[in-house]
């Protein structure tokens, strides 16, 4: 997909909440063995933050790149599994406390983890097709694990927003081209009114995680005719530590292109959040003129790949912000009492 | 023309499960008047909480009700923990504009009717809802913000803070009507937990129930009465209710205008007070108070209370009947026990506490962090 | 008793944003917004959004939550003063109780507050925390 003007990212930035827990403390929990664990660490929200507060301060930190004043954003999505109210958009709180004009789209987004590249697509053709100057897409999640299960030791939390404007010399990347591709594949869900997701083991690799990514990057490839020599780094989604890499390998990308963008192994999963993370901290690195491939996989099953090209405004527009390598050294460790504590394992 | 105390009436302080707030400002008022001989004209009601904790408000009408005294005009004032003081204030008024021949005040407040956690939202009422209390900030933890602020400025230790506290207590031995009858040492102050840090628990004044009434008269009608304490001034003062918003934290202007104003209606000198009834809610309440209105100098009160002074033998003698501390907080009542005390000690009737010729007796009585005070000069003539 | 939806929707606004009043008259300024200036009493009173960096003037600690608090405690309350000398109060996040040192550098961020029990509304406010750059 193309849109109709080219769009580009006007600004970009991303929030880690500060506590840490290492998978170690939450293997001696249950008795696992510490060798082979999926990730190493992950970030724990405090008991006063939720997918708003963390969306907000991401967003902050995108404002605050793109230089331009928060009444001019028209539409505000955010892709979470874990919004603070079932029914009450997140958006719409979003526009009041950001000071955004109340004549604005707002609306939240499910996909799993692929929801915030979910609103990606949206905020881009509103202002590819001319609809909207200014629009901003968020990925933000607070990660749940049931306790004893795998997942939790990898629900990690985190947010990155990106707004979009028409291509200019002030956007530090623009849009080449991006493909969605899904199909009705259950390998992680949950039902209304449960707390927990359940998962179905190893379903989650090939047939879910690993089939459609590799159908919708090699669709882009086959689209575009563009090949993994052409871009200097590749963002995946990272449930883990080993699958982007895996995955990598198949479609030709090696390690080093995709560690900058690789954050679960001391961030966690943090679902909706972790692709837009990955972008950012890449972002936070890249040079101008460089390609970046983003590849992100929702559950259900989806995935939304993207070719974006970073221009010359990323150098001068990467330190108006703290960078996401900030927010990932500012860390202190937790115990598993406290981490339960903060995400609500244990009743008050 | 000044108002004369002809009689007081006080409830013991303490829990009282089997009192209401309305059997407790019964007892004190028909204490009060009879203790002095005359029908009140007006009533004046003094209490903070009784919307939330007891859920009945209309409180001046129902003690006239109560009293068996239908029909008389009767009104209820608050002003937080300065609610007390302020009704007085209101009596004073109504007695010296000629209005008015007879006045019952009474402070009444029950404490212990709701749990603790909802008296703590309760008195929080006392502070800007929307901008402080929407931040979870009890009305101790703002206190203490004033109390941390003091220590680190002043370089007072934690032992030197505790010292008022452990005064009140000194006293409150020899209080009949006290809620807590027992000496205190700083280092159990100090050892106390936290309520909100920096205050300690043992250096707040208690969760508790009391009544305390006191007939106010013209000096006409008080011809006839044997009393000879006169009111030579009443004044109240206010600040910013926010604390944060303060020129100066470490100062109470409403107590230095109060006192300034009082000061100069009575035409008493500073040093001619023998006894000063300060409200030490909170050991720093009673410090600022003392600077504030120039008794003390800047930063040295409670060094000097933790040096012995202002002890019964000193002059002034502060918090004669254990203060708020150890005789206790009633919120709406603590200004008329304030009046009470002063009252027995300058009518020669405080017992094993009296402060030999005792003449002249001024109440601070403190509503939020120093939002609020009602100065009363009090003499024997 | 439910609580009030209108009282705590009225303030969302100056609350997350930390809109103040700033007078045409003498230039102080206020916060939370007002209609009459407290030091010259003029009624020429414009909104003004407030800084979010600032220092930490005094704390206290908690410990006796009101009831509505209850599931919180403990909480440190501060006072802090705002790059432009505003003081505004607050409750502190994202530190621990032995690093908190008056005259600190703090920066405000949203956070939640409370939780109106399962049912009823979250209450989100602004937090202040140490300067993360």
């Amino acid at each position: 997909m193309k849109p109709l003007r080219e769009v580009g990212i006007l600004g970009f930035g991303g929030y880690v909440p500060m506590y840490r827990i290492k998978d170690e403390e939450i293997a001696n929990v249950w008795n696992a063995q510490t060798s082979g664990l999926p990730v190493m660490e992950k970030a724990v929200p405090s008991q006063d933050e939720d997918v708003f507060t963390m969306s907000y301060e991401a967003a902050k930190n995108a404002i605050a790149r793109a230089k331009i004043s928060p009444n001019l954003i028209r539409a505000i999505f955010v892709g979470t599994e874990s919004k603070p109210y079932a029914v009450k958009p997140t958006g719409s709180m979003l526009v009041t406390s950001l000071g955004l004009d109340n004549r604005s789209l707002a609306a939240e987004y499910e996909f799993a983890c692929k929801a915030g590249t979910e609103a990606f697509q949206s905020a881009v053709a509103l202002v590819g097709s001319g609809m909207l100057e200014y629009s901003m897409a968020i990925g933000a999640d607070i990660a749940q694990g049931r306790p004893g299960d795998e997942l939790e030791f990898t629900s990690g939390a985190g947010a990155a927003a990106f707004i979009f404007s028409k291509k200019s010399k002030e956007t530090v990347a623009f849009l080449e081209y991006s493909v969605s591709y899904v199909s009705d594949t259950p390998d992680f869900w949950r039902r209304q009114g449960q707390k927990y997701p359940q998962h179905a083991g190893r379903f989650t690799g090939e047939p879910a995680y690993f089939n459609h990514i590799i159908s919708s990057v090699k669709t882009l490839f086959e689209e575009t005719g563009l090949k993994p020599s052409d871009f200097s780094y590749a963002v995946f989604h990272q449930p883990n530590t080993k699958f982007p890499l895996r995955v990598g390998e198949i479609l030709g990308f090696p390690p080093e292109k995709i560690k900058p963008g690789l954050l679960s192994p001391v961030v966690g999963n943090a679902y909706a959040g972790i692709v837009p993370l990955g972008l950012s901290a890449t972002l936070e690195v890249a040079k101008p003129n460089e390609r970046i491939l983003v590849a992100s996989f929702g559950s259900g099953a989806g995935s939304d790949a993207f070719s974006f090209v970073t221009q010359e405004a990323l150098e001068e527009k990467k330190n108006l912000a703290p960078l996401v390598s900030d927010y990932i050294k500012r860390k202190k460790y937790v115990s598993y009492v406290t981490y339960a504590l903060y995400k609500g394992k244990i009743p008050r | 023309m000044k108002p004369i105390v002809v009689g007081v009436g006080m409830t013991k302080v303490g829990e009282h499960w089997n009192e209401s707030l309305k059997s407790l400002a019964v007892e004190a008022s028909l204490e009060a008047i009879d203790s002095s001989g005359l029908t009140p004209e007006v009533i004046v009601f003094s209490n903070m909480m009784s919307g939330r904790l007891q859920v009945q408000d209309h409180l001046g009408t129902l003690l006239a009700d109560e009293l068996g005294l239908r029909g008389l005009p009767a009104v209820r004032v608050e002003a937080a923990c300065a609610s007390g003081g302020v009704a007085f204030h209101v009596a004073y008024n109504m007695i010296k504009s000629g209005i008015y021949k007879v006045a019952l005040v009474v402070g009444a407040e029950k404490m212990s009717d709701t749990s603790t956690e909802q008296t703590t939202t309760a008195l929080m009422t006392a502070e800007d809802r929307e901008y402080t209390g929407f931040y979870g900030a009890s009305f101790v933890s703002l206190n203490a913000l004033a109390h941390r602020l003091y220590m680190e400025k002043f370089n007072v230790s934690e032992e030197e803070m505790a010292s008022l506290a452990v005064l009140s207590h000194e006293n409150g031995v020899n209080n009949p009507f006290a809620m807590y009858r027992r000496k205190i040492s700083t280092k159990e102050v100090l050892e106390s937990p936290y309520v909100a840090d920096p205050i300690h628990l043992l250096e707040a004044a208690p969760i508790s129930d009391g009544a305390a009434a006191v007939v106010l008269a013209s000096e006409e009608v008080a011809k006839t009465k044997s009393s000879v304490v006169s009111v030579e001034a009443s004044t109240v003062a206010t600040d910013a209710i926010r604390y944060y918003e303060r020129e100066d934290l470490l100062t109470f202007e409403s107590a230095k205008k109060a006192f300034m104003n009082a000061v100069s209606a009575s035409k008493i000198e500073k040093d001619q007070i023998d006894i000063l009834e300060l409200h030490d809610a909170f050991t720093i309440v009673g410090y600022l108070t003392l600077e504030s209105a120039g008794i003390a100098e800047r930063g040295k009160a409670a060094k000097l209370v933790a040096s012995n002074k202002f002890t019964l033998s000193d002059k002034p003698a502060v918090n004669t009947m254990g203060g708020l501390k150890s005789r206790g907080h009633p919120i709406g009542a603590t200004g008329l026990y304030q009046i009470s005390e002063l009252y027995l000690q300058l009518t020669n009737n405080a017992g094993k506490n009296q402060v030999d010729n005792a003449k002249i007796g001024v109440a601070f009585n403190v509503g939020g962090v120093g939002t609020t005070t009602s100065v009363s000069v009090l003499k024997r003539r | 008793m439910s609580e009030s939806v209108p009282r705590y929707w009225r303030e969302i606004k100056i609350r997350e944003r930390l809109i103040g009043s700033k007078c045409e008259d003498c230039g102080r300024i206020t916060f939370p917004p007002r209609k009459v200036c407290p030091y010259c009493r003029s009624r020429k009173l414009t909104e003004v959004e407030l800084p979010k960096k600032g220092k930490l003037l005094s704390y206290s600690v908690v410990r006796k939550p009101p009831a509505e608090f209850e599931k919180y405690a403990p909480y440190v309350i501060g006072i802090i003063t705002l790059e432009n000398g505003v003081n505004v109060i607050s409750q502190l996040t994202d530190i621990d109780l032995k690093d908190i040192k008056i005259g600190m550098e703090l920066e405000g961020v949203l956070r939640k507050y409370r939780e109106e029990g399962e049912e009823g509304l979250i209450h989100y406010g602004i937090k202040f925390r140490p300067r993360i750059k």
